[in-house]
């Protein structure tokens, strides 16, 4: 009944629930209180984001506080050299969506109300783009928010799960993003927290039926707790750094 | 610190992450209880004394505390008081009463100006705002010397155990060091040399926090940078 897919093959040979080769790191910026990198792949194939974390610090404008907690503020940003065509710098209509929705699937694991009337700042940039930014983003945030001594539920990971055809894929890059044949490709980008794997960013692009979105979910569940095994190597590496 | 103590290496944990389960334990300063076991709240070393499981900060930025010492930079003068930065959200406030001696209204910039560096102590944290007091041995105006400044979680280690690194520096340098517990540190010499070489002092610790025995390895320092 069903078709078979016309995509049996990844582009770069991965598995189809194979992750690209992740590498983290914290501390990465000293004159933040928290920070850390994160990508997904190696060198002209990876996505690297760096994030920053500054506080609690005192919010202005003053009336944006909020007496009863601290709140986060999330700043996404792709630098101009990130992608191979300049993006032109500074705010625009994507980087806003995608730091809102960080924030959302950051803030139910942060625990602010020792913190009123103050703000936690977090800059997040991407450095190099092939697909699944925000997952990046929003990896090195959770890591730079736990380097920055706050506290957290848990860590929080996120991957883009995609459909090629027919064929669901875990971790889509720029060419599988651009894939055209068959149902075109549809891209879900993913984020879990480490306890509980409750979802907390959920994006939907393109098109999927209801029985495949449960198992990319499943799919994307899987690849979280993945990632959220190399966060933590990063955070508990630092000693290995002295003599 | 408690290294010599506790021999058992402590381990780094981050937030969610179980520490140990069992109904034995406690869950201290940074962890909580979940069911049967006790979670880490924030990242950093698990130190078990005893039931007792708590975290010990290795980065973030500096909590205040009721009795901290610390330095704070004045930034305005009210009526009644002065109003002070502590390197947290929230300024700190010293109140006219808090002084030790008696000082005409309107008179307050000449006790301590805008800019000056105030040795301190906190006396109350609420809602409002940290209130501060100079009354005390110790506090006060910082007069001359220079200032070093690190992270706040580093404090205990600049500290050491029972003050022992803290003296070692002073008896090598010969300076007069304050540390305020936001992490900075009044350094005051005769000569400025050793002002500059306790302030190498406090960086090399910085540097180094993982490292067991420092004591040890600051005596070498100081041997090897004398020569």
């Amino acid at each position: 009944m069903v078709e078979k897919s016309k995509y049996t093959k990844r582009i770069d040979g991965r598995k189809f629930d194979e992750i690209r080769k992740m590498s983290a790191k914290v501390g990465v910026v000293k004159e933040a209180d928290g920070s850390a990198m994160f990508s997904f792949g190696e060198g002209k194939e990876a996505t690297t984001a760096v994030a920053a974390v500054f506080g609690p610090r005192k919010l202005h404008p003053q009336h944006m506080q909020d007496p009863k907690t601290g709140i986060l503020r999330v700043n996404y940003d792709m630098l101009s050299f990130s992608v191979n065509e300049r993006a032109r710098p500074g705010p625009n209509r994507r980087s806003k969506e995608i730091s809102e929705v960080s924030k959302w699937a950051l803030v139910n694991v942060l625990e602010l109300k020792e913190f009123p009337n103050t703000v936690v700042d977090v800059f997040i940039s991407i450095t190099q783009a092939n697909a699944s930014t925000r997952c990046a983003g929003i990896n090195a945030a959770s890591m730079a928010l736990a380097h920055a001594g706050l506290n957290m539920k848990s860590l929080v990971a996120s991957v883009s799960v995609g459909k090629m055809d027919r064929t669901l894929v875990v971790d889509v890059n720029k060419k599988e993003e651009d894939y055209e044949e068959g149902e075109g490709p549809t891209d879900i980008a993913l984020a879990f927290t480490g306890r509980g794997q409750e979802i907390g960013l959920m994006q939907l692009d393109g098109k999927i039926r209801p029985e495949e979105l449960k198992e990319a979910v499943e799919m994307g569940k899987k690849a979280a707790m993945e990632i959220i095994e190399v966060q933590k190597n990063a955070l508990k590496d630092v000693r290995g750094e002295e003599k | 610190m408690t290294e010599k103590e506790n021999k058992k290496e402590r381990k780094i944990v981050v937030p969610g992450e179980i520490i140990v389960s069992g109904e034995d334990y406690l869950p201290g300063d940074g962890t909580e209880r979940n069911g049967k076991d006790v979670v880490a709240k924030r990242y950093g070393l698990a130190d078990e004394s005893g039931r007792l499981i708590k975290i010990i900060p290795l980065s973030g930025v500096f909590i205040p505390r009721r009795g901290n010492v610390i330095i704070g930079k004045v930034l305005d003068i009210t009526m009644n008081g002065w109003i002070l930065d502590l390197g947290y959200a929230t300024n700190g406030f010293i109140p006219l009463s808090e002084c030790p001696r008696y000082i005409n209204k309107g008179d307050l910039g000449d006790y301590f100006a805008i800019d000056d560096l105030i040795v301190c102590k906190i006396i109350s944290i609420s809602g409002r705002g940290i209130d501060l007091t100079v009354k005390g041995r110790g506090l006060g105006r910082i007069e001359k010397g220079i200032i070093a400044k690190i992270n706040s979680n580093k404090v205990p280690r600049v500290i050491g155990k029972e003050g022992s690194m803290i003296s070692m520096i002073k008896n090598e340098t010969g300076c007069d060091i304050t540390v305020g517990q936001n992490g900075l540190i009044w350094i005051k010499g005769d000569k400025i040399d050793n002002e500059i070489l306790a302030k190498k002092a406090i960086e090399f610790i910085e540097d180094r926090p993982f490292i067991d025995g420092l004591t040890d390895k600051m005596e070498e320092w100081f041997g090897e940078v004398k020569k």
